[in-house]
C-alpha cells in the first residue's frame, strides 16, 4: 500500500519534472528575445531538477541519499543565477535585447550616468556651456 | 507502471531536446545558441535522473554533478567573452 503510493507520487514527479524540459523547449522556440528566452529556460534546472532528484530519493528508499541529493541539487541552485546573470548582462552590453519589449529598464538611467561620468562631452568645454 | 512513466518521460524528453536542438540551429546570436545548449545539459541531466529512478541506483549522480560544473563554466565562458559582430541590431 504505501509502496503503491510512494511509487504514484514519484510517477507524477518524473513526468512532472519531464514536462518542464518541454515547457523550456516549447519557450525557447516561441519567446521573441533573449531575455523572455532566458526566463523559459531556468524551469528544468532549477524546479525540474528538483523534482526528479525527489523522485529518485523517493525509488530508492534509503535515508543516506537524500544528503547528497541535496547537494546536488544546492550546486545547481547556486550556479544556475550565475550564469544566467553573466549571459543577462553579456546580451544586455551586446543589445540583443528589444527595448520595446521591457516594461522598465532600470539599467539604462546607469549606463547613461555612468557614460556621462567618464564622458567627454559633460562639462568641460563650451559646447556644454551653450546649453 | 514503471514503464508506462519511461516511456512517456522519453517521448516527452526527445520533443524537449528537438526543440533546444532547433533553437540550437536557428538562433540568431551567440547567446541564444548558449542558452539552448543550457537547456540540452538540463534534459541530459533530466534523462540521467529518471535513468536512476526507474531502475534503483545512483551510478549517474557524479555524471550529473559534472554535466552541471560543464553548463556553468561553458555558458560563463562564452558570456564572458562574446562580442557584437551582427550588423542589423534589431534582427533579435
Amino acid at each position: 500500500m504505501t509502496d503503491a503510493l510512494i511509487d504514484a507520487v514519484s510517477a507524477v514527479f518524473m513526468v512532472v519534472g519531464a514536462l518542464m524540459s518541454l515547457a523550456a523547449a516549447i519557450g525557447l522556440l516561441r519567446f521573441p528575445d533573449l531575455m523572455s528566452r532566458m526566463h523559459a529556460a531556468t524551469k528544468p534546472q532549477v524546479l525540474g531538477l528538483f523534482l526528479l532528484l525527489a523522485a529518485v530519493g523517493l525509488q530508492l528508499r534509503t535515508w543516506w541519499v537524500w544528503p547528497v541529493l541535496v547537494v546536488a541539487w544546492i550546486f545547481q541552485l547556486l550556479t544556475v543565477p550565475v550564469s544566467a546573470h553573466m549571459v543577462g548582462r553579456a546580451g544586455y552590453r551586446t543589445k540583443h535585447l528589444r527595448p520595446e519589449l521591457l516594461s522598465t529598464d532600470e539599467l539604462e538611467a546607469v549606463v547613461q550616468q555612468a557614460a556621462g561620468k567618464s564622458g567627454f562631452t559633460d562639462d568641460a568645454g563650451p559646447v556644454a556651456e551653450e546649453r | 507502471m514503471m514503464q508506462l512513466v519511461l516511456t512517456v518521460t522519453a517521448v516527452v524528453l526527445t520533443l524537449a531536446a528537438a526543440g533546444a536542438i532547433i533553437r540550437i540551429a536557428r538562433g540568431p546570436s551567440l547567446l541564444d545558441r548558449v542558452l539552448a545548449a543550457d537547456v540540452l545539459l538540463a534534459i541530459v541531466g533530466a534523462a540521467l535522473c529518471i535513468d536512476m529512478a526507474v531502475n534503483r541506483h545512483l551510478n549517474n549522480l557524479m555524471l550529473l554533478v559534472a554535466i552541471s560544473i560543464i553548463g556553468f563554466v561553458g555558458s560563463v565562458t562564452v558570456a564572458r567573452f562574446v562580442a557584437d559582430r551582427r550588423e542589423n541590431v534589431r534582427e533579435s
